[in-house]
């Protein structure tokens, strides 16, 4: 369909608008940030304009990029078991009567409402010797005495993947309802068991969606700097927690931008390789 | 015996009744159609006999092997869904080889079979195709040789050709009866178009409210309907009260020669609009007058009011009487061509 340009403001108000919101919200913000990251800290004042590359120069030393590799493992960690445990559930949920859809969905959406700090001490306590769940075990008798369950690696991942589910079967929620139900039941007479359609037909016809929701989960998961804190050791501590501590702390603002913006590019990275590696998939 | 065999299957969704009781025996390399109004339980007995849907009561048999409670995977089945669900993400010779993919056979056999199967739909060289690319037309063939593929002992089709446009159809349903009668493959076929019924089936099964209301031939079907439901639903026709009065038959308000069976004092003649011939008024025949005449070029419809009674009949323009609107015309009504209907 050939369309004629857009002539005079009116016309053009369409995109000036959107583009507008994008300059004052993001590029005006994130620009701040980059430049920042090049400004030089005052010991004991803020920071002065230069164009310093101590800030990143400083980042290169081996504590932060272990830092650097344990939150993209983390993110990927909370991003892969969100999508493992959403798929299923969320296929369920859309085969099911619509009265019974509506209700779970609620219920999942009411972890939106949570903060994080509620999320992080309800599962800080849930996982503790004292009142975690552990006594239920005991009390069933398949363990022998209640134990601890945070801080661990595994505490941070759970609590991670809880506050991500909602997300993940939002995105993936309107593809999977929207799929044909006889694409199964094609599989199933051309002689696939349930099981076997599911992974020959239902996922490979949903990849596109299956990516969107492990990009989206990671990208969420990159940013948690509260969690990390509440279920993990120093050691499961993240960028992000480094970040704030950098920001809001030390107020050391160039170095935090430095390492936001490094942030940024290697989660803009990951998230074109999966594209990429999506897109040869498909072929 | 050898064939599908169906007996007393019923299928209860709650309170409705969608299938009520349905006996049916299909012989190898039959061809039926399974015709009837939407919501008549056509699609439901489709389903079970794919194993789709399981039957509340009743067994379902291949070849004398119970396949009742047999999972739909197990069947070994070819079926054509109403949407066609070809799958997305594969090519047409993914979708084709789907089935041999799952059967574990050799990259190269598949690749055999489905340019086996393209020619046979009448598409060589199309393996490498997206499916979303192809025409309405041209996604009907695939899916008709992915349902193929195996060699499946029953094909099953729900509605295959509803997608397409009229001329479109009534091509595919030629070609796929010609496909059939080359494979000689039991084939079960579900459709509302009784034109296409027609034009396929060896068998058509007429089915109203979950029930088998005829199963039989598509001229006996048309020429001999077992009651007025079949009558009126295959092709068109004029369903006129016929009464018993002493020992005579009253028609139209005019004696008839239509005998009635012994005992039964009032049915209904199911007469085709092309076996009502127009005549000159008469006091021997039924008095009609027309209302309306519709000229379709290649059959003239006459619309008539018979004392409150509508009908029409139908002639070709070469036998087209010299009549028109408000003229009173006699009908002559062959008893021969015409059935007598008792309920």
């Amino acid at each position: 369909m050939r369309r004629e340009p857009a002539r005079g403001l009116v016309q053009h108000l369409p995109v000036i608008f959107p583009g507008l919101m994008l300059t004052i919200f993001f590029i005006v913000p994130f620009g701040t940030m980059v430049a920042v990251s090049f400004f030089r800290r005052q010991q004991g004042g803020f920071y002065v304009p230069d164009f310093v590359l101590a800030n990143y120069a400083r980042f290169l030393t081996p504590f932060f990029g272990n830092v650097l590799v344990f939150s993209l493992y983390l993110a990927i960690a909370v991003a892969v078991v969100s999508l493992v445990i959403a798929v299923p559930f969320t296929y369920l949920i859309a085969r099911s009567r619509r009265q019974t859809q509506v209700i779970w969905l609620v219920a999942l959406l009411s972890i939106l409402s949570l903060s994080e700090v509620i999320i992080g001490f309800a599962w800080s306590t849930l996982l503790s010797r004292t009142a975690g769940i552990t006594n239920l075990l005991v009390w069933l008798g398949l363990m022998g005495a209640p134990q601890a369950l945070v801080p661990s690696f595994e505490a941070v991942l759970t609590g991670m993947v809880y506050q991500a589910m909602p997300y993940a079967v939002l995105v993936l929620y309107p593809s999977m309802v929207r799929l044909d139900p006889t694409l199964t039941e094609a599989a199933r007479t051309l002689g696939a068991s349930p099981l076997k359609a599911f992974f020959t037909v239902v996922l490979p016809a949903l990849r596109t969606t299956l990516i969107a929701t492990l990009i989206m989960a990671f990208i969420f998961a990159l940013g948690s700097y509260l969690l990390p804190q509440i279920l993990g050791r120093p050691s499961h501590w993240t960028l992000s927690v480094l970040i704030t501590d950098q920001a809001l702390y030390q107020s050391n603002m160039p170095f935090a931008a430095a390492m936001a913006v490094f942030l940024v590019l290697v989660s803009l990275a990951l998230v074109a390789l999966t594209m990429f590696a999506g897109k040869k998939l498909e072929a | 015996m050898s064939g599908l065999v169906l007996k007393g299957v019923s299928r209860d969704f709650g309170p409705v009744k969608a299938v009520k009781d349905v006996d049916l025996e299909v012989p190898n390399g039959r061809f039926v159609c399974l015709l009837g109004p939407s919501g008549c339980g056509k699609t439901t007995l489709l389903r079970m006999i794919a194993g789709l849907d399981a039957p509340t009561t009743g067994t379902i048999s291949i070849d004398g092997e119970d396949i009742t409670h047999q999972p739909t995977h197990q069947r070994n089945l070819g079926m054509v869904f109403q949407s066609l669900a070809l799958f997305p993400h594969l090519t047409v010779g993914g979708n084709i080889a789907y089935a041999l993919r799952i059967r574990g056979l050799s990259k190269e056999e598949q690749a055999r079979r489905v340019e086996e199967l393209l020619a046979l739909v009448h598409l060589p060289g199309y393996a490498d195709r997206a499916v979303a690319k192809l025409s309405g037309g041209q996604r009907q063939r695939v899916a008709i040789a992915r349902a193929l593929a195996v060699s499946p002992r029953l094909f099953l089709l729900d509605e295959p050709l509803s997608a397409l446009d009229a001329k479109l159809r009534e091509a595919m349903q030629v070609e796929l009866r010609q496909l059939q009668q080359q494979l000689g493959i039991t084939t079960i076929v579900v459709t509302h178009d009784q034109r296409e019924a027609m034009t396929m089936a060896d068998t058509v099964i007429v089915m109203k409210g979950g029930e088998i209301r005829q199963a039989a031939s598509p001229v006996e079907i048309y020429r001999k309907p077992a009651d007025t439901f079949v009558a009126d639903f295959i092709g068109s026709t004029n369903l006129i009260d016929i009464i018993r009065d002493g020992d005579r038959t009253v028609l139209l308000g005019r004696s008839s020669a239509v005998a009635l069976p012994y005992g039964v004092s009032k049915a209904t003649l199911s007469v085709r609009p092309e076996d009502i011939e127009l005549a000159a008024p008469s006091p021997d025949l039924p008095e009609a007058k027309i209302t309306f005449v519709r000229d379709l070029g290649g059959a003239i419809e006459f619309f008539l009011d018979a004392s409150g009674t509508q009908v029409v009949a139908v002639t070709s323009p070469r036998a087209r009487p010299q009549v028109t609107v408000g003229d009173r015309v006699g009908l002559r009504l062959d008893p021969a061509h015409s059935v007598v209907l008792t309920r």
